[in-house]
């Protein structure tokens, strides 16, 4: 039966070959058993018929809610939640054209670093990953480079805080050290991101007693990141709770 | 944080924690006396508490790695602290930079010892270090990144990409330990912004050919790039977990891209390698 879905999951998508070798390369590296496979059942829409999947990269629908699934794959989807929002606002900065010179220089960097998140995460989760989601940047003015220096500083830090907060839930040490090969860049970019907006503030996320990082539980992260997508995601199941 | 979910995080990796405590309505009340949240600053002592009381002890691994990382903090501030007292700042900012830097790693050193401690065991005492990088001679390589504010700019660099690159391998190894995996990672990202703020200082005072996040293995380092090949080998990398960053789904990620939006990791033989000339044996 799963391996009936699995073949028919892979038609619908018309993935092309080297695609489906490369998400064949991942799963076995990663060690994902054909039983997490099956999670590919409840990262689906809840009002989805039968088995049916939704194909990774269809856009999700306004007002959709959107499961992540559970486990580590639940993790995953998260991270690839976060990093879909943040390629979606670099997209947008480098397009508007506000910023000049070096800043500029390094926006199209952060840009280039975050669609290359993404697209790893829609390539690894194949069809266990959620839809593409619709931002919501209604409140960005990104003719203004205060507005995108701080709703930039507020997405890296959230990132950062995100990943650090998640990192407790994953089981498979391979993602674990995958998570911490992109938190770590997303750490650079705020720190940069912090300095254009005032001098030395580069690190001001410190806790004075330990000097330590920021680390946000997964319901904290997606009710500050909920403003900024049109889709709800539901973290309810999903095991990223606590 | 809250300290019910220490307990779940402990049964994840100990199906049996709540026998090893009295009763989970004992150790429930016991804890309900210090309050639903725990502060950063109470966190050493309730976990210490409560793995001393359960276990007797904790499993070696984890001290083993709380350990390792605080011999390189340890290193780190050695090496900052010998740098901030004999080099010339050239203006307030970048010496104000350094004087952040140096306090966090204070600090992490700190946390570390402290949960060492809480977890019943001995953080080591402060090797002897030769910060030249002499294997105790005093007349390494580094000794004039002591005289030179921009090459002392150019090794804490090396040292905080390094510091990344540790943490990170060592991750895996604290899967299970809950709070003490969220402090180490914490610590991780913390040790990234440090980098970032030493590259672009770099680029501001040096005019390096450097950018708050690491291209292919490059130190950027010019004429002493040969000192540290070690520290960024591997980090040229555009694979991740068998699916090629360049150009992925058709996108226009160029090679350079690719390799710097992951950093790698480094295993803790590679970094004892990096790091024995600095150790006085």
């Amino acid at each position: 039966m799963v391996k009936q879905f699995r073949t028919a999951s892979e038609g619908r998508q018309e993935k092309t070959a080297p695609e489906n070798a490369q998400r064949r390369a991942f799963l076995r590296y990663a060690g994902i058993s054909v039983a997490s496979t099956v999670l590919v059942v409840s990262s689906c829409k809840s009002d989805d018929t039968a088995l049916a999947p939704a194909p990774a990269g269809r856009a999700a629908k306004l007002g959709d809610i959107i499961r992540l699934g559970t486990g580590d794959v639940a993790v995953l989807n998260y991270a690839y939640a976060l990093e879909q929002l943040e390629a979606a606002f670099y997209i947008e900065v480098v397009k508007a054209g506000t910023l000049m010179g070096d800043e500029m220089k390094y926006f199209t960097d952060i840009r280039d670093h975050e669609i290359a998140h993404r697209e790893f995460f829609k390539s690894a989760l194949g069809s266990a990953a959620i839809p593409a989601l619709t931002p919501d940047f209604s409140m960005v003015d990104f003719k203004n480079r205060a507005s995108i220096i701080q709703t930039a500083m507020t997405f890296e830090d959230l990132g950062v805080a995100a990943y650090n907060g998640a990192g407790k839930f994953i089981k498979n040490p391979d993602y674990l050290v995958l998570a911490g090969k992109i938190v770590s860049v997303e750490a650079r970019h705020a720190a940069y991101i912090r300095d254009l907006f005032i001098r030395n503030n580069f690190s001001n996320t410190a806790d004075p007693m330990y000097g330590l990082d920021l680390a946000k539980a997964p319901g904290e992260v997606l009710s500050m990141a909920d403003p900024y997508i049109q889709e709800h995601i539901d973290i309810n199941g999903s095991g990223l709770i606590g | 944080m809250n300290v019910f979910h220490i307990f779940d995080d402990i049964a994840s990796f100990d199906a049996d924690v709540y026998d090893r405590f009295d009763t989970r309505r004992k150790v429930m009340r016991q804890f309900a006396r210090v309050g639903r949240k725990l502060t950063a600053a109470s966190l050493p002592v309730a976990l210490g508490t409560m793995f001393q009381k359960a276990y007797g002890q904790v499993p070696s691994q984890v001290l083993d790695v709380l350990n390792f990382a605080l011999t390189q903090e340890l290193l780190e501030i050695e090496v900052y602290t010998t740098g901030y007292r004999s080099v010339t700042f050239p203006d307030m900012e970048s010496k104000q930079a350094i004087e952040i830097v140096i306090d966090h790693e204070h600090k992490h050193a700190k946390f570390l010892q402290d949960t060492i401690r809480a977890l019943g065991g001995a953080p080591i005492p402060k090797p002897k270090f030769d910060v030249t990088g002499g294997f105790g001679s005093g007349n390494g390589p580094f000794k004039d990144a002591y005289r030179d504010f921009l090459f002392f700019l150019g090794t804490v660099q090396v040292f905080e990409d390094t510091g990344v690159r540790a943490y990170k391998g060592q991750a895996p190894r604290l899967i299970g330990t809950g709070d003490v995996l969220t402090g180490a990672l914490k610590i991780h990202s913390m040790e990234a912004r440090h980098a970032a703020k030493l590259r672009e200082m770099r680029k501001k005072y040096a005019g390096a050919p450097v950018k708050p996040w690491i291209t292919f293995n490059e130190p950027g380092l010019g004429d002493k790039n040969a000192l540290v090949m070690k520290n960024y080998m591997g980090e040229e990398n555009t694979k991740q977990a068998g699916i090629e960053i360049t150009n992925i789904n058709g996108m226009p990620i160029e090679p350079n891209d690719a390799s710097e939006s992951f950093d790698e990791p480094l295993t803790k033989e590679q970094v004892l390698d990096i790091i024995r000339p600095f150790l006085v044996m």
